[in-house]
């Protein structure tokens, strides 16, 4: 048992302002290697953000009642059972299970397609970096629901309009740290200065690497990725489709270009064939 | 690379299902009949047949007042529908649409109005061109609105939807006027009639042969693939009708109609692949696992 990692690092500074008042880019480390399904998270941020009552059923999906990120869940504890023995040198015995836990939020990421196809401007990006829904402004069109890579936004069926993670931005703007990573015991949780992050991720998958626990390893790190990295990035111990997520999401407005002028070249298609009918039944 | 089934989180879809509603479906129909139409108008115009023109614009104009009512009732909150023009933004297709819908719509509604009452020429004839303008982006751009989602059958078909919707729209402004003008009048309708589906089925041929099977299947299978396979035969059917024996009104009737329903099925099948497509996991992570081994990335670095 000493060959557990020391987890919780309390070097990350969860003002989202420098000294001077100039505001950082915040986020989420979200490292599921040390997430225990205790759904604090989902809690917290249901209590604190008003987040209305997303389903009271049972899936069957081990301990995952709640499924997947939408309108009203904004966190989501995913529980995977494997039959995989434990990864991690000096582990013995067992019987061969394993059990993945992860907290899943919105990526907030670096090029948001829901914000980038967002028609009234509701989709901003706010002075921390994250994304957020105006919500006297949506007019709940549904764009950004399927241009997000991840599926996190979602309509809300009783008011009409979509809503996904805040980052708690209120909160932010205090300098408080966010209602589910307060909340998380185990500090899987981990919210901060996007840069302190980085770097504590990249130690955090190293001491896992050299415990032997090789399939540590980080989503959404690569801040030349798909959506240009991740606000909110995660250390996962499988592939991500194993928890639902995308392995290597695009942005959709990635290829805009592309998009607009094919549009265009079969507008002028449709100028010369109404051209050609002209001239030819004049 | 051997080929794997891909693993998902207990077969739940990765991507949120669009939520937009049948109207949206509806309207990619009518927005497309209206633009090409508007263009009908102005050609018509120009050559003195003032008789296509003038139902081609009555079709245009129904189309324009038909289509806002069809966007304002998918919204969640109808009443906030202003806020579609709030801003500017060329990386929503949603907001260049509603701008370029609002100009056409006022365009065309002011050369049906004064084509109606019999006044302003000089305004009606500026009005008809800015609707013939405006037709062509009308018409296609709901070809990027859905590709610029993250949505694999729309995202990866964004090469050829604007040339099926493009060939679809003249074909149904074509079919209409078919339908509506005397057969001695309506040469012009016929040509684009027949273009039109040809244009429309090649587009969508192409797009079902370039794209991996993976991709392209939401299009073959189930209601969507039904739909798509009863938009080729109606379409193929109706111009080839108009085009042997368009000059007979009972065939110019049946044929124009044909090529209608065909139109209308074409986007009904594009609009609910879109669903299949989501709904599926293995449609996303496949496809997506592919371009990583091509990349040769591993993840996880």
């Amino acid at each position: 048992m000493s060959t557990l990692p020391t987890i919780v690092s309390h070097d990350v500074d969860v003002a989202a302002h420098e000294p001077d008042g100039t505001p950082r880019r915040m986020g989420f480390f979200t490292d599921t290697s040390i997430c225990i399904g205790c759904k604090a998270c989902e809690v917290a941020c249901k209590e604190w953000n008003h987040v209305p009552e997303d389903g009271l059923r049972f899936t069957g999906k081990s301990y995952d009642n709640t499924e997947a990120l939408g309108a009203n869940t904004w966190r989501h504890v995913a529980f995977i059972e494997q039959t995989r023995p434990l990864p991690m040198a000096g582990a013995q015995g067992g019987d061969g299970f394993r059990w993945l836990m992860s907290s899943d939020v919105c990526k907030h990421c670096s090029n948001a397609a829901c914000l980038d196809v967002c028609p009234t401007g509701a989709l901003t990006r706010t002075e921390f970096g994250t994304v957020f829904v105006q919500p006297d402004v949506c007019n709940g069109c549904g764009y950004c629901v399927p241009a997000c890579p991840f599926g996190v936004i979602d309509r809300r069926e009783e008011d009409g309009r979509a809503w996904k993670c805040t980052l708690c931005y209120h909160r932010q703007r205090v300098d408080m740290e966010p209602a589910c990573a307060q909340a998380c015991p185990t500090k899987s949780i981990q919210y901060g200065p996007v840069d302190q992050l980085l770097r504590l991720a990249d130690e955090r998958v190293q001491t896992l690497h050299r415990r032997g626990v090789s399939q540590a390893r980080l989503y959404g790190r690569d801040r030349d990725d798909g959506v240009g990295g991740f606000g909110a990035f995660f250390l996962l111990l499988d592939e991500p489709e194993v928890y639902g997520l995308p392995p290597d999401p695009v942005v959709t407005t990635r290829h805009l270009g592309e998009m607009w002028g094919a549009a265009a070249a079969a507008a002028l298609t449709m100028v010369a064939g109404v051209a050609a009918a002209f001239l030819r039944d004049r | 690379m051997p080929e794997m089934t891909p693993t998902s989180y207990y077969g739940q879809p990765v991507l949120k299902e669009p939520v937009w509603t049948p109207e949206i479906g509806v309207y990619l129909f009518t927005g497309g009949l209206a633009g090409a139409s508007a263009m009908l108008a102005a050609a018509a115009r120009a050559q003195g047949n003032h008789a296509l023109a003038r139902r081609a614009l009555f079709t245009a104009f129904a189309g324009v007042s038909v289509s806002p009512v069809l966007l304002i009732k998918d919204l969640g909150v109808p009443r906030r529908f202003y806020n579609m023009l709030r801003v500017f933004k060329p990386t929503s297709p949603m907001s260049v649409g509603s701008w370029i819908l609002s100009a056409a719509g006022t365009a065309v509604g002011a050369a049906t109005a004064c084509e109606v009452l019999g006044i302003l020429p000089r305004v009606r004839r500026a009005a008809e061109v800015g609707g013939a303008l405006l037709g062509a982006p009308l018409a296609t751009y709901t070809a990027v609105l859905l590709s610029d989602t993250a949505v694999p059958a729309w995202h990866e078909a964004r090469q050829e939807l604007p040339f099926v919707f493009a060939g679809s729209s003249l074909a149904s402004a074509g079919a209409a006027a078919c339908l509506l003008t005397p057969t001695r009048d309506a040469a012009m309708a016929r040509t684009l009639t027949v273009a039109g589906a040809a244009l429309e089925l090649a587009a969508a041929e192409t797009l079902q042969r370039r794209l991996p099977s993976d991709v392209a299947e939401p299009y073959e299978t189930g209601g969507p693939g039904r739909f798509g396979r009863a938009a080729k035969l109606l379409t193929a059917g109706g111009a080839l009708g108009v085009a042997v024996g368009g000059r007979r009104r009972a065939v110019a009737s049946l044929g124009g109609l044909a090529v209608l329903a065909g139109a209308m099925c074409e986007r009904w099948s594009v609009f609910t692949a879109g669903s299949a497509s989501a709904l599926d996991p293995r449609y996303t992570v496949g496809p997506q696992r592919r371009r990583m081994a091509e990349r040769g990335h591993r993840s996880g670095r």
